[in-house]
């Protein structure tokens, strides 16, 4: 069936299988392979994407079901400009990473994360996070990284109303 | 792993929804958020030949109050359970109960009839809804029946949901001043419940104790009789069925509901 939908903010028009799950659609189908696919069962959260601005699980969402929506990837995070994301750079600035698979996804449910909640306190990351799963850091430079970005858009935020 | 394929359609209304699942039969299956439903059909555990995409109906969506009730439909995800003022405010448990179900990626597709639909003897709402005494509204193809929570799950993933009927809302008593506990044993994050309890007005519900979320009838009797959280909750095991998996074995279930149930009695949450 035809699939109308945007992704990273580009109009796209694609026939697709109903059954194509949402992070097949985005590694096969749009050559965006930031989102990973980690235990295909809705546990790991390595394939978090954003669907209309909040984090989801896309190995458990059929593309068909993102119809008419907006679905944004690490990629999409990224400025035309090609400048990081201010997430992406706490992650990088605070080494919240290791071998790196987990990555896109913590970024993109730590976006989601703070434009639910812009000041968390460190237990409400560690629980906002609960849905991703790493298994390199021990996760203390990844709250580090979720931490130092809300502080960096608080003064961004700051510095705009100044 | 890819579901087996099916035919999609997406239902315009809930009599839409009805009438589709009148054409297509039992092989049809509902979908909203799918997050019961996907991962049974990635695992081919469910292998529906056509879904009907609910999630676009306004009509099956939404918290309002109703006299002494409120009527969430169908389709309201668990994200906007747990974040809305008028449950936080007068069903304070639901609220709860929704913020503690899966992680917040999973809490922003699942809905509570997708919830209560699928059954799971593990999952917090339908716990949750046994301990509210609410109950959950059906629409078939000859109207509208209403069900109370305790006579809704009849078995491990089953319930009095018939093949045509389509689960329309939910209704829970407002009430929020009445002291609720919520307790969920798990070993990880976002696992389920290894046992979970739910206490709200006197009466408990335990869940992963039977092939249904039960009442603790031992513990309400108790109550009643005047006995102390910690004497009421001695009988949290009586009637239960509690089987025994990877995680716990039955006579570790039964010591982690006593345990639990005295801890929700006390009104504390975790």
């Amino acid at each position: 069936m035809q699939l109308k939908l945007t992704v990273n903010g580009v109009t796209r028009s694609d026939e697709v299988e109903p059954r194509l799950l949402l992070v097949h659609y985005l590694r096969e189908v749009c050559g965006l392979r930031a989102a990973n696919v980690g235990c295909d069962t809705t546990s790991c959260g390595a394939c978090t994407v954003l669907l209309n601005g909040e984090s989801v699980k896309s190995c458990t969402v059929l593309a068909v079901q993102a119809g008419g929506q907006a679905v944004t990837t690490a990629e999409g995070l990224v400025s035309a400009t090609g400048e990081m994301h201010p997430v992406q750079r706490a992650f990088r600035e605070q080494h919240g990473l290791q071998c790196g698979f987990c990555t896109p996804g913590m970024v993109m449910a730590t976006t989601s994360l703070l434009a639910e909640n812009p000041h968390p306190t460190e237990q409400e990351v560690r629980e906002g996070l609960e849905g991703n799963f790493c298994r390199c850091t021990g996760y203390h430079n990844i709250v580090r990284a979720v931490l130092a970005a809300a502080e960096a858009a608080g003064t961004e935020a700051e510095e705009v109303s100044a | 792993m890819i579901p087996a394929p099916f035919e999609y359609e997406t239902a315009e209304s809930a009599a839409h929804a009805l009438s589709l699942l009148a054409t297509h039969g039992e092989d049809a299956k509902l979908l909203a958020g799918g997050h019961s439903l996907l991962p049974m059909m990635k695992l081919r555990l469910a292998m529906p030949t056509v879904l009907i995409d609910i999630a676009r109906v306004s009509e099956l969506s939404g918290i309002r109050a109703e006299g002494a009730e409120l009527v969430i439909g169908a389709t309201t995800r668990h994200a906007d359970i747990a974040s809305s003022d008028l449950v936080t405010s007068e069903v304070p448990l639901l609220a709860y109960a929704a913020s503690q179900v899966g992680d917040p990626q999973i809490r922003h597709r699942g809905t509570i009839g997708g919830s209560l639909a699928h059954a799971d003897p593990a999952a917090d709402l339908p716990m949750t809804l046994v301990a509210l005494g609410g109950s959950i509204e059906i629409t078939g193809p000859s109207g509208t029946r209403t069900v109370p929570a305790g006579e809704f799950f009849t078995g491990f993933f089953e319930s009095v949901l018939e093949p045509g009927e389509l689960l329309s809302a939910v209704r829970v008593p407002r009430g929020g001043t009445v002291p609720w506990g919520y307790q969920k044993f798990v070993r990880r994050a976002n696992d389920w419940a290894i046992v979970g309890v739910a206490a709200y007005d006197g009466r408990v519900a335990l869940a992963s104790m039977g092939s249904t979320p039960i009442r603790a009838r031992g513990v309400e009797d108790a109550l009643r009789s005047g006995a102390s959280p910690e004497q009421a909750a001695s009988h949290a095991a009586e009637g239960t069925s509690a089987g025994s998996d990877f995680h716990a074995d039955k006579e570790y279930r039964e010591h982690l509901a006593r345990v639990l149930t005295r801890r929700a009695l006390e009104g504390r949450v975790g």
